[in-house]
């Protein structure tokens, strides 16, 4: 057969790289009174040129490009579409939203391209210096929109804080790939899979491992390592917060798929229980927060780090169905997170002049479709069915069960009980007419543009086509999982192509 | 005929979210959102109707089934079916739906699209609970059903809503953890969330004994909750009070009882038995507490509140006697408990519309200026109390025969004393409002009695009462096959069944004997 150039294996990236360089280049060139939201639309349709190009790279075989460092699979598919998803949901939601006059904007728009191209290759990776590469390109991008908004307090500290814990963090991680290099001799994750077991220094391993742990999990804000996540969600610009509550989340989520499922497969009985600890301290130690909140933003915040907490619950699943019901969760979660963080965004406004639970009161008179829309969100976040956040939370609690979990599952389910006390807050403040009737609510009325009219359809269907015909994501996301395992030796002798291993 | 067979039970799940995307879409003009729900369910209603028309009373099993592969993994099925047990509590769901539109009819000024549109949501949830045999789809509408309840308790609340409806929510939401968890760990043990291939499973004993106790406890527990249980009652008084009268109608009691005779009782006989002493207990505790709580309340809709745990308590003790008179009384009790409801809840909701307090002792002496309210009231108190002749007292002769002969003697007593102290509560409301000097508030209004529209319901609920009263076999034929025989002596030869090979033919008529 013959090999794939392996430039092909990186089209997505090769797509978005090229839009980001575009769109900073007209943005120097243009004239200073030229309105910059057309960069918007650039980037948004070089965003839905890369999902193409992910979906196209399913027709490719199995396997890896560039000296077994980047590999292409149902599983990075899966990802990519998720992430270029959530992007150009972002990217739509923020050409309405972001002020005419706003400085740099097109700065702004190539820092959410080059942001994805981080993410993107962060999920295809198999090297892991590679790896680290990815999630600094990603995690620059998202230090600088986290403080897009210089003009408040806000913005510079929030910008500040993720960037010094976020170092840090990646500091870990780093610190781990250097430990299991020294373990082992080599960055390649399939190589390490195999040759861990039985490297001679077993104490190295085990600490090259859960550095690893921290600084991923530090990225999905998984409890202990979520302290940053109020303070930065609060700071940022709300779409910047829909985009970095799930798109980068989504891509770590894949990296600890990797981490834990196919580079240290023979750990399982290590990293396991470790995850279960962590699942159960995220989901009670966010929702107990998210109840105090009375800013909805943090209040948004404390519950991703619940929401992260179910997801890792999905890891006690075994094998292949903890992988699949990860990678549903990961979808489910982007489209009604970033669904309701769209509705905040109108609602509050750029400027954020009313963010707190108070603010929403009566949303649903002044603006009946996004008080709706709002109430649709927070709904399918409680996890009734027929919304994406309930068959989210069922596949991720059954693998869950599946493994042997089952207080996991009973905890976890309680914690969503506890987490409906907060959601429903915000809802039935919305549903609910405010005592006098201020003369501005008519003043107050969000206008709804057409690419925010498009990025919220978006996101409402994807949450009711999870919720309501899941088979074709859960086939891709199992699909994702049979492919997530390190091929045997000789394919990677090869620099090939698992699972088309051929005899020399 | 048999397309229509096929396809009926899907279309009376679809006609109500049908007529809630209507009324979604359609503007917001006068009375259209009125029109469309109610022509919704009387559509609706006329399709339940369908089901009794064509059901087989000789067939056992479930009849106009359709079993359909929804999800493939994990294998989710769109299974659904009607026996004895479900067919006419689907016709009563069907009923209470126009009763609840015209309850609401003057009572809804504003936001006519969210109230009606959710209403005929929650319409849907309901039929989907009382028709679905996949534990998955069932489990789906039984939480669907709560969101458009608390939204619209917290919008139409009277003063308090939000907070009544977080405190439904909660009480409601958090016991249907444990539930999903007990269904996903049936699934993870059987692959399986049928209910006929789960309950042939369980009959045999394949299952480990310690967590298969906690699986039905949890069922039993999200179950007891929603009727309400002794205990586990605090939702029910504020969500009362709060609840729109369409509501309230529907808020208690029915999804709860028919969940535990088909899931509990129907899928862990054993585990049912074992517990049923202590729910004996807990029910004639809420018989007479909820009654001697009524008798002192000074809240109409407080004092419906705790009659209703009285009520539906009664129906739990049935139900946990384990008798087949018993389960007999139990389902015709709840049609019966549903119409009478319905009709109380219309004529308080009337009053509380035109006199706007729910006060007892701000009324007096209402006979002689609304005669037609007055009359009609003291039919459904009467029913309600179980005067014979009238729908209350079949159902409450058979529970409490069934309990005086097949469970005790001394519960028997008992729970008739809360029958008697009900007697008290509701003449006494009815005293308080109706007879009597007519009180400050009475004079100040104009006279002002029901209408066609309402007296077009009522007229027809108190001919239903009075026929159910007098010909209850008509309901009874079908329920008698639809409550399966007492689990328990199927399962004392158990060991026998299970040692004859091939399952799929030996175990059903075994259950369905």
């Amino acid at each position: 057969m013959n090999p794939v150039p392996d430039i092909f294996r990186i089209l997505p990236e090769v797509v978005l790289t090229l839009t980001g360089v575009a769109v900073m280049l007209m943005d120097a060139s243009l004239a200073p009174g030229f309105p910059r939201r057309y960069l918007g639309w650039m980037a948004a349709i070089g965003t839905t040129l890369a999902l193409w190009a992910s979906l196209w790279q399913l027709s490719l075989p199995v396997g890896t490009g560039f000296y077994s460092t980047v590999e292409t699979s149902p599983f990075t598919v899966f990802f990519h579409v998720l992430i270029c998803g959530i992007v150009l949901v972002a990217l739509l939601l923020s050409l309405d939203t972001l002020p005419e006059d706003s400085h740099h904007q097109g700065e702004y728009y190539a820092l959410i391209v080059f942001g994805a191209v981080g993410m993107c290759l962060l999920t295809g990776a198999v090297e892991l210096l590679l790896v680290f590469i990815a999630l600094e390109i990603s995690s620059i991008a998202t230090y600088v929109l986290a403080g897009y908004r210089k003009d408040t307090a806000r913005g510079p500290e929030a910008a500040i804080k993720y960037f010094l814990l976020g170092s840090f963090a990646t500091g870990f991680l780093l610190y781990g790939v250097a430990l299991i290099f020294g373990a082992t001799g080599t960055t390649q994750i399939y190589e390490i899979a195999h040759l861990a077991p039985t490297a001679e220094n077993h104490g190295l391993v085990l600490a090259a491992l859960a550095l690893m742990l921290v600084g991923i999990l530090f990225k999905v804000s998984a409890a202990p390592f979520h302290v940053w996540t109020p303070d930065v969600y609060e700071g940022s610009p709300t779409p910047v917060v829909a985009l970095m509550s799930t798109a980068p989340k989504a891509a770590a989520f894949a990296l600890l798929l990797r981490v834990v499922y196919e580079m240290f497969p023979s750990l399982h009985s290590v990293w396991s229980p470790m995850l279960w600890v962590i699942a159960v301290l995220s989901m009670t130690v966010g929702n107990l927060a998210a109840l105090r909140q009375q800013n909805v933003k943090r209040m948004l915040a404390y519950s991703s780090i619940a929401h992260a907490g179910y997801l890792l619950a999905a890891f006690a699943g075994l094998g292949s169905s903890g992988i699949a019901a990860a990678s549903f969760y990961t979808a489910a979660y982007a489209a009604m997170n970033v669904g309701i963080f769209a509705v905040i965004t109108l609602v509050s406004g750029y400027e954020e002049k009313r963010p707190m639970v108070e603010d929403f009161r009566g949303l649903v008179y002044r603006s009946p479709l996004l008080g709706s829309l709002l109430i649709f969100f927070l709904v399918s976040l409680v996890g009734i069915p027929f919304t994406g956040g309930f068959f989210g939370k069922f596949y991720s609690f059954s693998a869950a069960i599946g493994g042997g979990a089952v207080w996991l599952a009973i905890i976890g389910l309680l914690n969503s009980g506890l987490a409906a006390a907060y959601y429903l807050r915000l809802a039935l403040t919305a549903a609910q007419r405010k005592a006098g009737n201020s003369p501005e609510d008519a003043v107050l009325a969000p206008q709804v543009g057409a690419a925010v009219a498009a990025a919220l359809a978006m996101a409402v269907a994807a949450t009711l086509v999870l919720g309501i015909v899941p088979n074709e994501v859960l086939r891709a996301a199992e699909a994702a999982a049979h492919t997530l395992q390190a091929p045997p030796p000789q394919a990677i002798i090869q620099g090939g192509v698992p699972g088309t291993q051929q005899i020399p | 005929m048999n397309e229509i067979n096929a396809s009926i039970l899907t279309l009376i799940l679809l006609v109500p979210l049908a007529g809630a995307v209507l009324v979604a879409l359609l503007p917001d003009r006068a009375r259209l959102p009125n029109w469309i729900a109610l022509l919704t369910s009387l559509v609706s209603f006329g399709l339940a109707l369908h089901l009794p028309a064509h059901f087989i009373l000789g067939r056992g099993g479930f009849q106009f089934e359709v079993n359909r592969a929804w999800i493939k993994n994990p294998a989710i099925f769109y299974h659904v079916g009607v026996d004895g047990l479900s067919l006419w509590l689907i016709v009563l769901a069907g009923l209470l739906a126009p009763i609840g539109i015209v309850a609401s009819w003057n009572a809804i000024k504003e936001r006519r699209k969210v109230f009606y549109s959710l209403f005929l949501v929650q319409q849907t949830a309901m039929f989907g609970v009382f028709i679905s045999l996949d534990l998955m789809l069932y489990y789906g509408f039984w939480e669907l059903s709560l969101v458009p309840m608390a939204i619209l308790i917290a919008m139409y609340g009277r003063k308090d809503g939000p907070k009544a409806a977080i405190k439904f929510f909660l009480f409601t939401f958090i016991p249907s953890a444990p539930l999903l968890v007990a269904i996903l760990w049936l699934y993870a043990q059987t692959g399986s969330f049928d209910f006929t291939t789960l309950q042939i499973l369980i009959a045999h004993g394949n299952f480990p004994a310690g967590p298969l106790c906690w699986v039905a406890f949890a069922f039993l527990f999200a179950f007891a909750v929603k009727v309400p249980v002794f205990p586990l009652h605090g939702w029910v008084a504020d969500t009362f009070s709060e609840a729109p009268v369409a509501l309230a109608m529907v808020v208690a009691g029915k999804l709860g009882l028919y969940s535990m005779l088909r899931f509990h009782i129907g899928l862990f006989p054993v585990q049912a038995r074992a517990l049923a002493p202590w729910l004996i207990a807990l029910a004639v505790i809420g018989i007479l507490y909820g009654a001697c709580l009524a008798l002192v309340q000074r809240d109409f809709w407080r004092l419906m509140a705790f009659a209703a745990l009285s009520h539906l308590s009664l129906i739990t003790l049935a139900i946990y006697g384990l008798t087949i008179t018993g389960w007999d009384g139990a389902v015709y009790q709840i049609l019966s408990h549903g119409v009478v409801d319905g009709a109380l809840f219309l004529l308080l909701g009337f009053l509380y519309d035109h006199y706007a307090t729910s006060q007892i002792n701000a009324y007096g002496g209402l006979a002689s200026r609304l005669p037609r309210t007055a009359t009609l009231f003291v039919i459904a108190s009467l029913a309600m109390i179980g005067l014979p002749i009238l729908s209350g007292f079949v159902g409450e002769f058979l529970i409490l025969s069934s309990t005086f002969i097949g469970v005790s003697k001394g519960w028997a007593i008992a729970a008739t004393l809360g029958v008697i102290l009900g007697a008290a509560y509701m003449l006494w409301l009815v005293q308080r409002i109706f007879y009597g000097p007519q009180s400050d508030l009475t004079k100040s209004r104009p006279a002002d009695d029901l209408h066609f529209g309402e007296l077009a319901i009522l007229w027809p609920l108190a001919v239903l009462m009075l026929v159910m009263g007098v010909a209850p076999s008509i309901w009874l034929q079908a329920i008698e096959k639809g409550v399966h025989p007492p689990p328990l002596t199927t399962l004392s030869i158990g060991p026998a069944a299970v040692s004859a090979p091939s399952i799929n033919t030996s175990l059903p008529a075994e259950v369905q004997r």
